[in-house]
């Protein structure tokens, strides 16, 4: 038996044929497991410069304002391949990597 | 109908470009290269004269070129591009990405030795570098032959979603003059409609899709598997396009030839002694050939990727001999058109030889045609 798709291959069935998926569907992919180092963000440090959300190769940090309105980097672990970029960027050093 | 077709003088180059201008691509990217240089010339210069309303985007490299034509192709648009020799070569990883991704681009390969020794002139040394990519690989052996395949091409990429590189020789074909009938604008409409992919099959925004994304095993494998199958059946629309593109321009070869599906043409007796099988423009100088033995058969190979084994294997199982003459080496092994032809005929009791001619643009005359029909009663490999 081969084994099934695993995305469901959307013009499949129409002809002619091209592999495509709808778009957004590298989501299904939850590449967080291929991570060594995880960045462990510290929310007293960080100044919500976006510098980090800006430079994610991954697109996974989100910028969310906390109960007191300031803005505060917060990482998507499911995707977050732990490349340390942010680490390395953020000014204030909020941001370390741990394994 | 009534208006017989206007017949022209002109260099293969030329009559390219004019039928590419007829059949309106919406891109065009290439860079030049001899002997592929006159056509790509020709198509900028129709652009510039204000005859052509192309997009015609100047390319730094043929990796640019390739890579392009394949953007615009995945954004709905009917491209064009030419290439020859090292050209090809660089142009490999978009190639496989072209077919991979099914994108159904067009594209000229005007065939030329690869260096070193740096050589300019023809053989099929490129082409065969090409051969595992999953195009579609059409052979011409003359101008008129050039200018009907390459509409035939739009319309097989465009309905199977498969790339075709439609070969010509460098020079031979490409730079020399013969008669030729390019199809009008209204004539190649009529055979092949506007281009426009349906929505959600190509990169638009109303509707947007992933293409060439990652693939883990479980699925790389369904994909080429997929490739191959659909190449295969492919022989059947090649088929049917061929004949019906006959029906509306039909050409007049020099000899009759017994069967002309669109895969082959074979020229010869019905159960012929000797089986010539070839590809290319040597066609010709072997049809001159066959007029003074009446007991040798010509199977010109008109499609090479797909391959089209029940065709071959219907001819050859008829005869003692069979000559494979190729423009081509794979160094190490043997012809890259023998080994095709070798393992269509498995059970073949005759005697099978390889005869690699022309490499780098060596002549092929009519009296090396005769020593191959004389030699074919020995089996192996010979360079000539």
């Amino acid at each position: 038996m081969p084994p099934k798709r695993l995305l469901n291959m959307k013009a499949a069935n129409n002809k002619p044929y091209r592999p495509s998926v709808p778009a957004g569907s590298a989501m299904a992919n939850k590449t967080g497991s291929w991570r060594t180092f995880k960045p462990i963000f510290d929310a007293d440090l960080c100044i919500g410069c976006q510098r980090c959300q800006k430079l994610c190769p991954d697109g996974c940090i989100l910028m969310a304002k906390n109960k007191v309105g300031q803005l505060k980097a917060r990482p998507d672990y499911d995707y977050c391949k732990g490349c340390g970029l942010c680490a390395a960027e953020c000014p204030v050093k909020a941001i370390t990597m741990k394994k | 109908m009534t208006i017989p077709p206007k017949i022209q003088f002109l260099e293969g180059a030329r009559a390219i470009a004019l039928t590419i201008a007829n059949i309106k691509p919406a891109v065009v990217s290439a860079y030049p290269i001899t002997p592929q240089t006159h056509i790509v010339e020709d198509l900028a210069r129709f652009k510039a004269e204000g005859k052509a309303d192309y997009e015609y985007l100047l390319a730094e490299s043929e990796f640019a070129a390739a890579s392009i034509v394949l953007g615009a192709a995945a954004a709905g648009a009917r491209t064009y591009s030419a290439t020859s020799s090292q050209g090809l070569l660089l142009m490999m990883e978009v190639l496989y990405n072209a077919a991979g991704l099914r994108l159904p681009l067009v594209m000229t390969v005007a065939n030329r030795a690869v260096g070193a020794p740096i050589n300019i002139w023809n053989d099929h040394s490129d082409a065969m570098a090409m051969r595992d990519a999953g195009w579609i690989m059409l052979f011409a052996e003359n101008h008129q032959e050039a200018v009907d395949l390459h509409v035939i091409a739009y319309r097989l990429a465009e309905s199977l979603n498969l790339p075709v590189a439609i070969n010509v020789d460098g020079f031979i074909v490409t730079h020399s003059f013969e008669s030729v009938i390019i199809p009008d604008k209204k004539t190649i409409k009529s055979f092949l409609p506007d281009y426009q992919p349906a929505l959600g099959t190509y990169l638009n925004p109303k509707e947007p899709i992933t293409i060439g994304g990652f693939s883990s095993p479980e699925n790389y494998w369904q994909e080429r598997a997929r490739l191959d199958t659909d190449l295969k059946k492919a022989t059947n629309d090649i088929t049917a396009a061929y004949r019906q593109w006959k029906k509306i321009l039909p050409s007049q070869s020099a000899i009759a030839p017994r069967i002309d599906n669109g895969l082959i043409e074979y020229c010869g007796p019905a159960h012929p002694d000797t089986l010539l099988i070839a590809m290319g423009s040597m066609s010709g100088t072997i049809k001159e050939a066959l007029k003074e033995n009446k007991n040798i058969g010509l199977l010109k190979i008109r499609s090479f990727r797909p391959f089209p084994t029940e065709s071959i294997r219907n001819i050859a199982c008829k005869c003692r001999r069979v000559a494979v003459i190729e423009k081509a080496m794979s160094s190490g092994a043997c012809g890259p058109l023998f080994a095709d032809v070798a393992s269509a005929l498995p059970n073949f009791k005759g005697v099978i030889s390889d005869h690699i001619v022309g490499l780098g643009g060596r002549d092929v005359s009519l009296q090396t045609i005769k020593h191959i029909i004389k030699s074919a009663a020995k089996a192996g490999l010979k360079f000539w």
